[in-house]
């Protein structure tokens, strides 16, 4: 890639059929933008819309299990419900909205002015939204995937005419995740180049803010993650419709050899859901506690450690499947040993709210929030690495109870955090906080009123993924529980999205530091410009911009330096004219677009859907390398 | 960023900012900019591939000796039939090495002759692979036939598609050196195509012996 010097003539710039998109505002510069913050601002929106999804998907099961026998849902509606909830919620919603959060704040957080490739940014923005419609129109196309979000074989991959899993849904799941798996790769290429050869000066890795920090660990994950379950899923969809045997047992074929290829990418992809919100609230609670983070390195160790044990637990989901003592305990211990990076965590972040100037903004509540649920998660989760009781709690609800406790107690709080962190910095005006606390506070009650009860139905033994439960069983108060608390939720999720459209307009002005933040994104304007940073900044010390704020006098008290201080303002007065940033292109978008049809081709098998998909991939491609980078 | 034309993998030099005009927002190079963007990038998507093919030849030795009918790989394999086709393949490697010297020269007639070479090498190994899935298939084996045919063919099909792939990358650059669109600062998107074939055929290195030359179960 080369710096083009000078603008090339009009001439050279057109490309293929399509003239080089300019506009930088309106409709068309969504679809074209190559800027970082506009991609980010595509993968939270989008991702909103499947949180949406899947939790109106949530709501059905509940009301199908609000009371014995339900009727809401047949049996069949009610596998493909908790098949979409749970793939949603993974693949559509707690990665994008990571990648999103990353891709607006990663960038800004170590002074670049973009992210290594922009293009190829926007190519996995659409890659996500157009796989997730993919795999929802199967909805409309003969029946949703209805195998669960892990498609267990041989259920899945039983030949098409077996009668196992009619319908096309298992084949819309399997091509649906691959498409996703292509857009997470080049994201998390993306992401790692940038983390490694885009800081700006000064910002050696260990002055990298730790929500940077864990993006980089996530995307290792994800790079070595999706491979393996791209296998997996390449050999059920020929097992399906090619007649391979991989997973016939009659035929010698290994089930478990699936089981161990979908976990080996499914544990890994647990930290890839978790450790970006530890990366947020080790950014929000120094914030608000005006303390610096307590003990830096460990949480930045710590998130590598959780990185690289991730990848040597995942048979801890297998634990039933007979795999003999030998592995079971090496599994199990393996297990507990995750809990010690994990644990040392969260003293870190008590360690840093200690003795803090705490302020209980709603982001700081969402903060705490999440210590506290996910302690509890974390908890239940190492009791899951005692393989006796882990034997008892298999399939049931308590399994159920645990990783909501880590995946929405964990992850959604801290995403929560963020969203009322960092939208004054998005949109330039502050979230209502009186809303935002309204939100917390139903959003937590209604949280541990679903996910509380379900540890003891669990216990109880009602089984998971089971449409219905006779009466009589001891299990009717708490499931009812478990529904009104749901519906709080739903209320909750309401009330942020009400939040939000209202005060992209009415909200107070929030100014470029509304928090006193500590990282870079803070020392530049609210919203930030398209460049990002008039001068690329130079750094000194970890919270750069907090230490250009303040200083200590001799008793270690915090003293504001003067305004215009140090380097602050070097760059006022600077409006960006020169700075050379990439152009908008088409060719991501009608890349992407090939992926789907070709996906369509596969589920259908029509070669000359094919034919139609590969010409687009190929001439996306083709006209992507000719255009100049910039 | 700035035209980086060394091959290796030391840092570049800091190249002096221009007068007048700001760095663009992508491909400055950081701190550590030993390798420039697209290598980086290149290098980290062949080691996610790394594991795409680890995955499946797992799968493969996992089955190996479990078929229960049909011809199994003895009754098959034609070794020193394939062993040619693996050396040419390697050597394509060769070529490939060639062509990018070729070019960080700006020797054009050379790297298109070389480039073809290296093409023209990869196809007569698919075209040998094609040759052996028609002979195996005339003999019985198909996708369906046992746990052989099913890993054999996914792994090795998998990997004739990449081999697909690098050959239709190479022959665009062919057409980009022939229609003067590969300038000398574009030597290092050689050098990645030349990263990406390396990998191909160290990746059927290992296919080929895992799958013809350790010894058959029951042998």
């Amino acid at each position: 890639m080369t710096t083009v010097e000078k603008a090339p003539p009009v001439s050279q710039r057109e490309v293929g059929l399509l003239r080089r998109p300019r506009a930088t505002t309106g409709f068309a510069s969504w679809l074209t933008t190559v800027d970082h913050k506009k991609i980010g601002i595509l993968y939270v929106c989008t991702a909103l819309v499947f949180f949406v999804l899947g939790g109106v998907e949530a709501l059905l099961i509940r009301l199908q299990l609000f009371g014995p026998n339900g009727t809401v849902l047949t049996a069949g509606q009610y596998n493909q419900m908790f098949t979409m909830h749970g793939t949603t919620m993974v693949f559509l919603v707690g990665m994008p909205i990571a990648i999103g959060l990353g891709n607006y704040f990663v960038p800004l957080q170590i002074g670049a002015r973009d992210v290594a490739f922009p293009r190829i940014n926007m190519f996995g923005y659409w890659v996500v939204l157009l796989g997730g419609i993919f795999m929802y129109s199967s909805f409309f196309l003969g029946g949703a995937p209805d195998g669960g979000w892990f498609g267990y074989t041989p259920l899945t991959s039983a030949p098409l005419d077996s009668g196992f899993l009619p319908g096309r849904g298992p084949d819309f799941w399997t091509m649906g995740l691959i498409l996703l798996g292509v857009g997470s790769t080049t994201s998390a290429i993306n992401f790692i180049v940038t983390c490694i050869n885009m800081r700006c000066p000064g910002m050696s890795l260990l002055r990298m803010p730790v929500f940077t920090w864990m993006m980089l660990v996530i995307a290792f994950l994800t790079l070595f993650a999706i491979p393996p379950v791209t296998v997996a899923l390449t050999m059920v969809f020929f097992d399906r419709n090619f007649g391979t045997l991989f997973f016939d047992p009659a035929a010698g074929g290994d089930p478990l050899l699936y089981q161990h290829l979908f976990w080996i990418f499914g544990h890994p992809e647990v930290y890839i859901l978790i450790l970006p919100g530890m990366g947020i609230v080790s950014e929000t609670l120094p914030v608000f506690s005006r303390k610096p983070l307590f003990g830096y390195a460990i949480v930045v160790f710590s998130g590598i450690a959780i990185g690289f044990l991730g990848w040597g637990v995942w048979a801890h989901h297998m634990f039933v499947t007979g795999l003999g003592p030998v592995a079971i305990s090496a599994f199990g211990l393996a297990t507990m040993l995750i809990a010690i990076p994990t644990g040392v965590k969260i003293f870190n972040w008590l360690g840093t709210v200690w003795g803090g100037s705490v302020r209980l903004t709603t982001s700081m509540l969402f903060s705490l929030g999440f210590i506290a649920m996910f302690t509890i998660g974390g908890l239940s989760g190492v009791m899951h690495s005692v393989v006796p009781a882990d034997t008892q709690q298999t399939d049931t609800y308590f399994v159920v109870a645990h990783f909501h406790y880590v995946l929405f107690g964990g992850l959604i709080l801290a995403l929560f955090a963020g969203f009322y962190y960092w939208y004054p910095k998005v949109f330039g005006r502050m979230l209502d906080e009186r809303m935002g606390k309204l939100n917390f506070w139903t959003m937590f009650i209604g949280f541990n009123l679903t996910f509380a009860p379900m540890h003891f139905l669990g216990l109880w033994g009602q089984p998971r993924r089971t449409y219905r439960y006779d009466e009589g069983l001891g299990w009717e108060t708490l499931n009812q529980l478990v529904t009104v608390g749901s519906f709080i939720i739903a209320f909750s999720v309401l009330v942020f999205i009400v939040n939000a459209v209202v005060s992209k307009s009415r909200g107070q002005v929030a100014g470029d530091d509304p928090w006193d933040g500590r990282t870079l994104e803070w020392s530049i304007s609210s919203p930030p410009p398209e460049y990002n940073f008039a001068e690329v900044p130079e750094v000194h010390s970890r919270d750069d911009f907090w230490h250009r704020k303040y200083t200590e006098d001799d008793e270690g008290r915090l003293v504001p330096l003067p305004s215009g201080g140090a380097e602050a303002h070097a760059a006022a007065g600077h409006d960006g004219h020169g700075i050379h940033l990439p152009s908008p292109s088409y060719f991501p978008l009608v890349t992407a677009l090939g992926l789907p049809i070709l996906g369509y081709a596969a589920v259908f098998q029509n070669v000359w859907i094919a034919l139609l998909g590969a010409v687009v991939l190929l001439y996306g491609i083709y006209a992507w390398a000719i255009e100049p980078a910039d | 960023m700035a035209i980086i034309e060394q091959t290796d993998l030391t840092p570049a030099p800091p190249s002096p900012p221009e007068p007048g005009h700001d760095h663009g927002g992508h491909g400055g190079p950081g701190p550590s900019a030993a390798l420039t963007n697209p290598k980086l990038a290149m290098w980290l998507f062949l080691a996610s591939d790394c594991l795409f093919f680890g995955a499946f030849i797992s799968a493969y030795l996992l089955y190996r000796g479990r078929e229960q009918d049909g011809p199994t790989p003895r009754e098959l394999f034609d070794i020193p039939f394939t062993s040619a086709t693996s050396f040419i393949l390697l050597m394509s490697s060769l070529g490939m090495v060639l062509a990018l010297a070729a070019i960080q020269r700006g020797d054009h007639r050379r790297f298109r002759l070389w480039i073809m070479a290296t093409a023209l090498f990869g196809a007569t190994f698919v075209a040998g692979q094609i040759f052996e899935f028609t002979e195996f298939s005339r003999k019985g084996l198909s996708l369906d036939t046992n746990l052989f045919g099913s890993s054999f063919f996914v792994l090795t099909g998998f990997h004739g598609a990449h081999v697909c792939m690098g050959i239709l990358w190479l022959l665009s650059l062919w057409g980009m050196s022939t229609q003067g669109r590969l300038g000398p600062e574009k030597a290092e998107s050689v050098e990645i195509a030349g990263l990406y074939w390396h990998f191909v055929d160290v990746v059927w290195i290992v296919i080929f012996t895992v799958i013809y030359l350790m010894p058959q179960p029951g042998t």
